[in-house]
């Protein structure tokens, strides 16, 4: 099998809102994919189909070679998800919760009690495996939602925003923990994410999606190269555009209120020439394309930092519950 | 069958917060327990009906409200596994919907099963003559019920987000089921449009099966009161199991 996922025209519709865009995306086995877009873009909604939780509206997918609309329970058993929200049973222990997992995961009967003390290991929660969930902080949740999530040793995993709303340690811990499961375990990881840093570290490949299409597709290191040239972020009050259009050297140019973005070739030895045209500048930088300038690139606007709203499964649950 | 393991699995987490939560059994048995004593003895001391003092009269009736009252609030817990977002947890893994209704099913009657023992025990020290094949059978009947007011409680669960609206719902089904099932007074005094409306209560031929085996007083042929339960639990776990299969996540 070359591919473990492939999706054809996959379509999703709420309503009068397209969330999902007639997505074609082909996932190799064992890289991590990262799927990279603002809240709303249609991320978590394209994982909720492939993992058959959610009726695409037109077009389907396969995962492992099983179609999740004709062989669900197929690609179910073959699968691993890890929720944005962390959905483990906070009256039970992690223990019960990871015993619970392999069993209806169909885990072997005499491989469960190693797994579990392997996961929980592998979680740093052992001597806290007794303890009911509830007593557990944001971070131990996370980890023990992520081992459970391969307790069955599924070959695809999918992880919904692993990292959000943790601090910046346990993220890193996270991240490595990540890291350490593909290289160990073998096996494909589709993620979401709208956090460049985790994109940046730790996806093979991503696809820039916003407005439930793809607007860009490649390594991290691919897409920062289609920049070609460095940055160069400019204060202007009433900038010269027309002059500016007529250097050669400058490859884009994005106006955003008074702040100016321009890509440009050589900006080192260009910038005396910009600054020189563009009129009475406030304050100049630049820097190496980063993702965020990708994004910003590709998408014409930057990424949007919203958490503090309910997430977008929540209002497409709303939205699809009101019909 | 792996698909039973998961089964297991789905009952035996319920069993295991039913039992971790003792507020919870406490809480569900003082209702019946109250009505049986300040009721049922307070009403009771100057009542008798079918020439059986008033609180043995309605020691069936409290039976059955029990049953109603828990089976069908049972159902608020598929809408708090939805807050908890636990329900994704068991959506996403492999198995059928079928599978997971039934261990929702089989928790909820497990509960009743540890609460009509309870009562059933209450019952002997009131005077009910309990034998053991007086138990089971009694626990035949609340059991059938229990599978089709749980399956009820279940379905209205699955469609709800809210457990305010899920208690609100509830309680418009609750009422009626309870006061016109013939637990606390003889149908037959009622109005005639209220009477025959009683017949289509299945409460009511769960309350006349359980007088019959506690107290030997009874309007209808077991056999039939065992049928009639039979099909509508039937029914209502089919229904059930649709609704668990178009249930959204």
């Amino acid at each position: 099998m070359k591919y473990a996922i492939e999706t054809k025209n996959l379509t999703k519709k709420f309503e009068n809102l397209v969330a999902v865009d007639n997505l074609k995306i082909k996932v190799k086995s064992g890289e991590i994919f990262g799927l990279l877009g603002p809240n709303g873009a249609g991320k978590t909604t394209t994982l909720l189909m492939l993992t058959t939780l959610l009726k695409p509206t037109s077009g389907t997918a396969t995962v492992n070679g099983y179609d999740i609309l004709k062989y669900p329970e197929k690609v179910r058993s073959s699968i691993g998800m890890v929720f944005q929200e962390p959905s483990s049973d906070d009256l039970l222990t992690a223990r019960e919760n990871l015993y619970m997992h392999a069993m209806m995961y169909h885990v072997p009967k005499e491989l469960r009690a190693e797994r579990i003390s392997e996961a929980l290991q592998l979680a740093d929660l052992e001597d806290r495996a007794d303890d009911l969930i509830k007593k557990y902080s944001g971070g131990m949740r996370r980890r023990i939602e992520l081992v459970r999530g391969i307790l069955h040793q599924p070959k695809v995993l999918f992880l919904d925003e692993p990292t959000l709303g943790l601090d910046v340690q346990t993220r890193e811990h996270m991240w490595e923990y990540i890291e350490r499961l593909t290289e160990e375990k073998k096996i494909t990881i589709v993620m979401t994410t709208h956090y460049m840093e985790e994109a940046d570290r730790l996806c093979d490949r991503l696809a820039i999606i916003d407005f439930g299409k793809i607007s860009a597709l490649g390594s991290p290191e691919e897409l920062k190269k289609k920049i070609r040239g460095e940055i160069v972020k400019l204060k202007v009050s009433n900038p010269n555009i027309q002059a500016l259009k007529k250097l050669r050297f400058i490859k884009n140019i994005e106006q955003k209120d008074s702040e100016l973005l321009l890509t440009v070739s050589n900006a080192e030895q260009n910038l005396q020439k910009i600054l020189r045209v563009v009129g009475k500048v406030e304050s100049v930088s630049l820097h190496t394309p980063t993702l965020d300038d990708v994004f910003m690139h590709y998408t014409g606007h930057e990424i949007r930092e919203q958490e503090a709203e309910g997430g977008f499964s929540e209002r497409i649950m709303q939205a699809s519950s009101r019909r | 069958m792996s698909e039973l393991e998961g089964l297991y699995a789905l009952w035996l987490r319920e069993f295991k917060i039913f039992w971790r939560e003792k507020p919870r059994l406490i809480g569900s048995l003082v209702t019946p327990i109250l009505w049986l004593f300040l009721f049922g003895g307070g009403l009771g001391a100057n009542v008798a009906i079918e020439e059986v003092n008033y609180q043995l009269f309605i020691f069936p009736g409290i039976l059955a409200m029990m049953a109603i009252f828990n089976s069908i609030f049972f159902g608020v817990y598929i809408v708090w596994d939805r807050k908890i977002d636990f329900l994704k947890e068991v959506l996403v893994a492999p198995l059928s919907r079928a599978t997971i209704f039934l261990g929702k099913v089989l928790g909820g009657c497990t509960d009743i099963f540890v609460q009509g023992s309870i009562i059933l025990i209450i019952g002997f020290f009131i005077g009910v003559k309990i034998s053991p094949l007086v138990f089971l059978l009694s626990m035949l009947f609340i059991i059938l019920l229990a599978v089709g007011l749980v399956s009820i409680g279940l379905i209205i669960g699955s469609r709800l987000e809210s457990l305010e609206g899920f208690q609100l719902i509830v309680s418009f089904l609750i009422f009626p089921l309870f006061f016109l099932s013939g637990a606390l007074f003889p149908l037959n005094n009622l109005p005639a449009w209220l009477y025959s409306l009683t017949f289509l209560n299945p409460v009511t031929y769960g309350v006349d099966a359980l007088r019959q085996i506690t107290i030997g007083i009874g309007h209808f042929s077991i056999f039939l009161d065992f049928g009639v339960l039979l099909l509508f639990s039937g029914i209502m776990f089919l229904i059930g199991t649709y609704a668990f299969k178009t249930m959204k996540p």
